[in-house]
């Protein structure tokens, strides 16, 4: 996203306005929500940091709806465009979230880039969003979506152009929807309820985690990109390669040395496909075998 | 001169190529890596002459800087946070050895707990090693910064290294229209190191930074330093305007924004100037006329600057993004050292507020100027401040709850 941010934050700039773009991360893991804003104005731009109200809010990965941490709705009021990169009808999306503004998806017919192609999925992101915007000329967008590509192959700039601009191309139906923001409220906003910090206990006050398991709590499965599956007709029970090398102990044993992949806590990273010795654990796209399980 | 969008570590980055910086003595460290991987880029690609070093921790580099300013190269190099830290002992010692070459820190909040966002602790761990210490507000002033300071540094009546700040995400991730200087117009402002007497010359040996020494001449040399800091204040005045002529931008010691009939004036450093700034604004259309004061030097203090933008205020919001622990705000206890006993002061308020990169809204500027107007009224010093909401502490009770009390009991917290 922060590359849709660049290129959106590009084409503005080349179209004439005063622009500002940055993303905004914690740790750097697989999985972690990452935000990026772009201002736009015809004056200097001062504030910076996260948007307080912004006028459109493009979400990447439709999974973020439904976590509260990510924190995708916050701010949005009646009067914010919502762009969500899926192909479900932007009325149901509505709905299941109870989203107060207009939502935006990908037209009928129009199929987006796989989410595991960041490169292209940014691409098309921005296409939605700048056309939503419709203040962006199609060459000078096609010129941002190569600008940042630079540096890649050849294959993979064409890859960007072309994505980038199948998704403006498909968005015709709600070009310009999105009105320039107004200046801020007139009225002064509400007093912050702040408070005196008291000191605590210093048990208490140490960052310390005193709780056992809470990692259980914390569900790793969904930083993954790929899923490992075991194919149990091969594997042949040696009962503890996989399960010892998994580095985040997702792998247990049943009694009868038959190894269970723990879903919510595997995060992906292929080790036990590695060295299984049957070979008898197989690399499938997540999100694949997440359609599969929706649409047996 | 172009126009371009870019962040304020690629700012840095272009002004340590700008400058024809010869040696880049490097670690990397979030958020700062990306100034290296540019430059590295720029050297690898025969774009920059300069030689890159990659070190093994940051407390070499900062040697490896200063010895290689010492021998007459202009050198450049960039850290943050715990980087900072951890080259502190070699940051204290750089400035006595009146080697100078140009650091810039990228601003992050400090261990512990951790976090990648900004605050200026680290920077301010840094106030009394005898670096100059330039605060930047936009990814312009990083670039330009970068130039002043090496005309600062090597400044025969300064000769210290000088630190450059800009804050981690707000400045050194943000992409913003940066002016890029034309080279020819840079070498024209700042022409290559002329290391007077410093640096080294076949047949002229000179052995650099001597000997273990007795407090007697231990005081001269680090009076020196200090004396060469307040030299460094009118200095800098002097290059300012000489950088407005050649690029029609004014970087002054401080900065003022609406300050001449303000009643209430916000003090504080960095780029949160920009939210200070708009609030200012809105605040003015509600009626209450307020400005903003950013120093830019920290060190040296410019004291009588800031005397004189507030004489005649009615109260002071100092916003320090900081905390000097069993203290309080740096900015706060600066200030009300630098006004101490001087007539028609204003009242001075402390707030406490971005920490860690926590951001600080526009209601809470207007609560804080509020604050500080209505405690001059009473003529009442407030106790400081933290910027922290109930909202807040519900969710960290939260957090709590899961990771287990430690045994306290509900009743006592
Ligand atoms: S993919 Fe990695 S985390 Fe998941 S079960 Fe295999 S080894 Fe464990
Ligand atoms: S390593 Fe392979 S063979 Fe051994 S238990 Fe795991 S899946 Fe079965």
């Amino acid at each position: 996203m922060k590359t849709a941010a660049n290129i959106l934050g590009d084409a503005l700039f080349a179209t004439g306005y005063e622009v500002q773009d940055a993303p905004r991360y914690g740790a750097e893991r697989r999985g972690a929500p990452m935000f990026a804003y772009v201002r736009a104005a015809d004056r200097t731009i001062v504030e910076r940091g996260a948007i307080v109200t912004p006028d459109l809010v493009v979400v990447a990965d439709a999974g973020l709806l439904g976590i509260p941490a990510a924190g995708v709705m916050q701010g949005a009021s009646e009067a914010t465009w919502l762009f969500v990169n899926s192909t479900e009808p932007a009325q149901a999306i509505r709905a299941q979230w109870r989203y107060p503004g207009q939502v935006v998806s990908w037209p009928a017919g129009f199929t987006p880039p796989a989410m595991h192609n960041a490169a292209a999925t940014s691409a098309s992101c921005a296409g939605a969003a700048a056309r939503m915007l419709g203040v962006i000329a199609r060459e000078t967008f096609e010129s941002a979506l190569i600008a940042q590509s630079t540096g890649r192959s050849a294959g993979a700039i064409e890859t960007t152009r072309s994505q980038g601009l199948a998704a403006f191309d498909a968005m015709g139906g709600v070009d310009r929807c999105v009105p320039e923001g107004g200046e801020h409220p007139a009225t002064p906003p509400a007093s912050p309820d702040w408070i005196e910090l008291g000191a605590d206990d210093a048990a208490l006050a140490a960052p310390d985690i005193y709780a056992q398991a809470t990692s259980e709590q914390a569900r790793t499965g969904l930083w993954r990109s790929h899923r490992p599956v075991i194919d149990y007709e091969h594997c042949n029970r040696c009962s503890w390669v996989c399960s010892t090398l998994c580095p985040d102990s997702a792998i247990r044993v049943d009694e009868d040395r038959t190894p269970r992949i723990h879903y919510d806590h595997c995060k992906g990273c292929m080790v036990c496909v590695l060295v299984c010795p049957a070979h008898a654990i197989r690399q499938v796209s997540e999100q694949a075998a997440q359609a599969q399980e929706i649409e047996p | 001169m172009s126009r371009l969008l870019m962040t304020g570590n690629a700012a840095a980055a272009w002004g340590a190529r700008l400058a024809g910086v010869e040696y880049v003595p490097a670690f990397p460290i979030t958020p700062q890596t990306e100034i290296i991987e540019m430059l590295a880029g720029w050297c690898e690609r025969g774009e920059m002459s300069a030689r890159l070093t990659m070190y093994e921790s940051e407390h070499s580099m900062v040697t490896g800087a200063a010895s290689a300013a010492a021998t007459g190269v202009r050198t450049f190099t960039a850290t943050s946070s715990q980087g900072l830290l951890y080259a502190m002992e070699m940051v204290f010692a750089a400035p006595g050895w009146r080697a100078p070459f140009v650091l810039v820190n990228v601003s992050r909040a400090l261990a512990s707990p951790i976090t990648l966002e900004p605050d200026h602790t680290d920077v301010l761990a840094a106030r009394d090693s005898g670096f100059i210490q330039i605060h930047c507000a936009t990814c312009q002033e990083v670039l330009d910064s970068v130039l002043i300071a090496y005309r600062l540094a090597e400044h025969p009546r300064v000769r210290l290294p000088v630190l450059v700040n800009q804050d981690g995400f707000h400045l050194s991730f943000t992409r913003e229209p940066v002016d890029l200087p034309e080279e020819a117009r840079v070498r024209a402002f700042l022409p290559p190191f002329d290391a007077h007497q410093a640096g080294f010359r076949a047949s002229r040996p000179v052995s650099q930074v001597v000997a273990v020494l007795g407090g007697s001449p231990y005081s001269y040399f680090r009076y020196q330093v200090h004396l060469a800091q307040r030299e460094a204040l009118d200095v800098y005045d002097e290059l300012a305007a000489e950088f407005a002529a050649a690029f029609g931008r004014h970087h002054g010691a401080i900065e003022t924004y609406r300050c001449d009939d303000a009643e209430v004036v916000f003090v504080l450093i960095g780029s949160l100037a920009g939210q200070a700034k708009q609030a200012a604004d809105r605040l003015r259309e509600a009626g209450l006329k307020v400005g903003v004061v950013r120093p830019r030097l920290l060190r040296p203090y410019p004291a009588s600057a800031l005397r004189a933008a507030l004489r005649g205020k009615q109260a002071v919001a100092v916003v320090d993004q900081n905390l000097s622990m069993g203290s309080g705000g740096v900015l706060y206890a600066e200030l009300a050292g630098a006004l101490q006993g001087c007539e028609y002061m204003p009242l001075l308020v402390s707030f406490i507020g971005g920490l860690g990169g926590r951001d600080i809204g526009d209601a809470e500027f207007f609560a804080m100027a509020n604050e500080a107007r209505d405690a001059a009224r009473r003529r009442e010093v407030p106790e400081p401040r933290l910027l922290y909401t109930a909202r807040e502490l519900r969710e960290l009770r939260k957090l709590q709850a899961i990771a287990g009390t430690g045994g306290v009991q509900e009743e006592t917290r």
